[in-house]
């Protein structure tokens, strides 16, 4: 992972994306363990149907983690200062998400210098699935205070 | 039992039934819920989600990054919550059908880490409940404090569920 500075990088800048492979129902049951959600419309088709879907749907927590992996593959987790999502649609089985982030803001408080991003997860046909926010530590800028990279 | 202890709560709820919102849960906490962080299903949590960095899934890689052990990803408090028989109890409380939930909005603020072999207790207070046209759309906002067996603060974290009808 490459050391993000408060001064490289734009307001408006994108976040390098990340494509997960497709969802299968193989993903699903590996997540319901590991995550403690056992709800029968992740995992079990004819309990899905039976409720009105028309198949199993993924778990929004599963979107969120594939979201955190697009920030901690970016900055380490501990610069991590806040992360929220909102989950607009549904995604099935079969889908392939992709996660993106934007800089939409840089703030320097008390020495801490950090960004803003806006964060959006679409699947294969573009259609957006979650958006959300965070807010994320990064190193101070390089040139500050009369030093500079050569002297430093 | 996850339950909330003031019987006259439990008592509201079973008189409401589903269908109305008991509001008077609003504010409430729930008894401490204390979790064991679990090593072996921080790796499957890992494995599950195709995660390559070994942080989360190697002991030594971890320490040599200065944590106690494996770290628990960014989402992962979600996860100690629901490590209780029922994590609908507290929706099914102010009146929600857990058949019908939907998870609409999740954030978290971050302080400590939580890492592999630590025990966290969780403090679920229900923060919101309210209704969107008419009834036909029904939400809950709970916030939930994480802390260690330090007493640090690791996390501070926040679920809209909306059961629709």
């Amino acid at each position: 992972m490459k050391e993000v500075f408060f001064d490289q990088i734009a307001t408006g800048e994108q976040l390098p994306s990340l494509t997960k492979p497709p969802i299968t129902r193989t993903t699903l049951a590996y997540f319901c363990g590991a995550s403690n959600d056992h709800n029968p419309v992740h995992i079990d088709s004819d309990f899905a149907r039976a409720a009105g879907a028309d198949d199993v749907f993924v778990h929004g927590m599963l979107d969120m983690a594939y979201m955190g992996q697009l920030l901690t593959g970016w900055v380490p987790q501990s610069a991590i200062l806040s992360f929220g999502v909102k989950f607009g649609a549904i995604v099935y089985v079969g889908d392939t998400i992709t996660c993106h982030g934007e800089v939409v803001d840089k703030t320097e408080q008390g020495g801490v210098y950090s960004f803003k991003l806006k964060l959006r997860a679409v699947d294969q046909n573009g259609e957006s699935k979650l958006t959300g926010e965070a807010q994320v530590r990064v190193s101070p800028p390089r040139v500050s205070a009369g030093r500079t990279l050569n002297n430093q | 039992m996850y339950w909330p202890v003031d019987p006259d709560t439990l008592r509201a709820a079973k008189i409401n039934g589903i269908g109305m919102l008991d509001k008077t849960l609003i504010g409430k906490s729930f008894p401490p819920l204390t979790v064991d962080v679990d090593k072996w299903q921080l790796k499957f949590f890992a494995k599950a989600v195709g995660e390559e960095n070994p942080i989360y899934f190697d002991e030594q890689t971890a320490v040599a990054e200065g944590y106690r052990s494996i770290l628990a990803p960014p989402t992962y408090g979600v996860t100690l919550g629901c490590a209780v028989p029922d994590p609908f109890a507290r929706a099914k409380a102010v009146g929600l059908d857990a058949t019908k939930i939907l998870h609409t909005a999740q954030s978290f603020e971050y302080f400590e880490p939580i890492c592999g072999g630590d025990q966290i207790t969780l403090v679920a207070t229900i923060t919101d409940v309210f209704e969107k046209r008419r009834g036909a759309f029904k939400f809950m906002v709970e916030e939930t404090v994480a802390t260690n067996q330090l007493g640090q603060l690791t996390t501070r974290f926040r679920q809209t569920v909306v059961e629709r009808t």
